[in-house]
């Protein structure tokens, strides 16, 4: 574990509706410039554990810590306030929309003097483009095309540009490449390593192993709803990751047996099994 | 009818496609086109069948501007409301409860007109208020929330107006200041068309132009990315409905101004004909898409083919068959108008 504070940790958190427990006792954490990979099958439990760290829900139970400080978010409003931004699975943009509207949707830029105050189109268009470039799309030249006709690899890079922008200081990205093809997951990918580089905390969300692996530093196992597995980078193969999110069956078995294997061989992880 | 429209389109597009100004280009990405089109269609063909009997006269003119300014005042906030994903179909009650109410504040308690104007159009704000607190604190479609609220407040108009005046017709003479100010004619055309003019340009500047603006494109787009971007949807939400039917009071208060008399039974005709003015007016069902000026060449086409028609040669009778067809074909030209939009980019390209 790195020795700075974690931009974003999770403390025993449970989360239940009602008599339904969803999450139990999930202890997570990420630093500033990391990658945390949260792996998990449907049903998981994922999708509640983002919407608890971007104030969609507060936990029943445990601690929510920025900076080492415990904190609660009371709105999405208030998480985005705090650095926390949540990047969908369609990019959370908005089709019929021009790209520089939904770039500052939320936040528009304007210029004039009240009651005549306009949204500053030339600002707003400039900016984004400026922002999206950045990111390497330089397909997108301008800020008066509509959203509905970019990829969606370049919608994901489009809300990514969006958040680093406003200043986020944790991305959390749903399921950012489940609906795209090879190569614009393989630019998805490359674009949160540039927010890595950028110093933000990512945390990672999908259920390919091969896509977290590609960009993850440390990763997370979620079956119904409990951590069953947290690692590091290089600690277990895609074979190993694979099983763990299958295996909801013998999870904590394999777990001990990691475990007591990594107790006796000096904290090695067993070999590869096949 | 069906010739024309679906002719013009596609000619016109493929003749400016290669050289086509930057403006060109971008009017037909607009959802107005269609509904420009549209008007254009319409009023050709009324003016060649309609020379002779007087179409393109001041009378003829202002028989269909009168009656599109008092649909057009309501149909703009119906248009906004369901690029925002909702839709409002109480309008048709708001309007007589708003001339009820004027009608028994300011004739039947003989209150100054601008009590009577003030009550009509907090009457229509309240309405909007409960609608719009309905439907985003439940999960009940607004299509149900307003048919009932439409019911509601016309049985309530009906029970307080026989409890207050005895009669569910009344009338009410406005001072000739307020009858020149909000029931006057200048050459023919009705104070609303003036009202209805400084409104599309309130209504052009709130979501063309201010920043709030494209908040109800969001609302419409995807909620849920709304939310998650800080805007407040509910609020945004119960303003709308707020400003629907307050427009649609404003509307009430115009017609018992201008025509003297007030009357308790629902308009049902009037839902119908905002709604169908919105769609003709290249607004998306689902949401998300729409500009005002689509709306405003949507209200003027519905109001020469159901209101001009006697000034031309074509049997009135056809107006509602005119009315069907054009809905048809608005939609499905809306839908290759959009695709023109959204595949902007790859055609940039090549």
């Amino acid at each position: 574990m790195s020795d700075v504070k974690p931009v974003l940790e999770l403390r025993n958190v449970d989360k239940s509706f009602g008599p339904i427990d969803v999450l139990h006792d999930i202890s997570l954490k990420v630093g500033a410039g990391e990658v945390l990979c949260l792996l998990g099958d449907n049903g998981a439990g994922k999708s509640t554990l983002i919407k608890l760290m971007s104030g969609v829900y507060q936990p029943t139970r445990g601690d929510i810590m920025m900076d080492g400080e415990k904190i609660t978010f009371i709105s999405p409003r208030d998480a985005q306030e705090r650095g926390i931004a949540t990047v969908h699975q369609f990019g959370g943009t908005y089709p019929l929309m021009s790209i520089g509207r939904n770039f500052f949707m939320g936040a528009e830029p304007t210029k004039g003097v009240w009651p005549l105050k306009v949204f500053d189109r030339k600002t707003a268009n400039r900016i984004a483009v400026e922002e999206v470039q950045k990111m390497g799309i330089t397909r997108i030249t301008d800020g008066d095309r509509l959203v509905g006709g970019l990829s969606g690899g370049e919608r994901q890079s489009l809300a990514i540009a969006r958040a680093v922008y406003f200043g986020a200081r944790v991305l959390i990205l749903d399921e950012p490449t489940a609906a795209l093809g090879v190569k614009q997951a393989a630019h998805v990918l490359r674009i949160v390593n540039q927010a890595k580089r950028r110093g933000l905390a990512v945390i990672f969300i999908t259920h390919q192993v091969m896509h977290a692996m590609a960009v993850g530093d440390h990763f997370a196992v979620l079956i119904r709803g409990a951590v069953a597995a947290d690692f590091h980078k290089g600690e277990k193969t895609r074979e190993q990751i694979a099983d763990l999110m299958a295996g909801g069956e013998s999870m904590a078995e394999l777990e001990a047996n990691i475990e007591g294997y990594m107790e006796t061989h000096g904290g090695q992880p067993p070999p590869p099994a096949h | 009818m069906t010739e024309t429209t679906t002719n013009s389109g596609s000619a016109l597009e493929t003749k400016l496609e290669p050289t086509a100004g930057f403006s060109i280009k971008a009017f037909f990405r607009s959802p107005a086109a269609g509904a420009f089109m549209g008007f254009v269609a319409v009023f050709v063909l009324f003016s060649i069948f309609g020379y002779d009997r007087n179409f393109l006269s001041v009378p003829g003119m202002t028989t269909w501007m009168n009656f599109a300014s008092i649909i057009g005042m309501i149909a703009i906030p119906v248009g906004f409301l369901m690029i925002a994903g909702e839709l409002d179909i109480s309008t048709g009650a708001v309007v007589p409860a708003s001339t009820m109410t004027v009608a028994i504040v300011s004739q039947h308690y003989e209150m100054p007109v601008m009590v009577g104007i003030a009550a009509a159009l907090a009457v229509g704000a309240l309405i909007g208020f409960i609608n719009g607190f309905i439907v985003t604190r439940t999960r009940v479609p607004s299509f149900i929330v307003t048919l009932a609220t439409l019911f509601a407040v016309a049985g309530i108009t009906l029970y307080l107006s026989i409890f207050f005046i005895n009669n569910t017709n009344s009338f009410y003479h406005a001072p000739d200041w307020a009858k020149s100010l909000f029931g006057g004619k200048v050459f023919g055309f009705n104070s609303s068309v003036f009202w209805w003019l400084g409104m599309i340009a309130g209504f052009i500047f709130f979501l063309h132009y201010s920043p709030k603006g494209s908040w109800v494109f969001a609302l419409g787009g995807d909620q849920e990315s709304a939310r998650n971007a800080g805007i407040p949807v509910r609020k945004m939400k119960i303003g709308l409905f707020m400003l629907c039917s307050t427009s649609a009071a404003f509307a009430g208060v115009l017609q018992v101004i201008t025509f003297n008399s007030a009357t308790s039974q629902a308009n049902f005709g009037l839902i119908f004909n905002t709604i169908i003015s919105v769609v003709v007016g290249g607004v998306l069902l689902t949401g998300g898409f729409g500009t005002v000026m689509g709306i405003v060449f949507g209200v003027l086409t519905l109001s020469i083919v159901t209101q001009a028609i006697g000034f031309t040669q074509i049997d009135r009778n056809l107006s509602f068959l005119i009315i069907g067809v054009m809905l048809l074909i608005a939609v499905l030209l809306n839908d290759t108008f959009r695709q023109l939009a959204t595949s902007w980019s790859t055609a940039k390209k090549k």
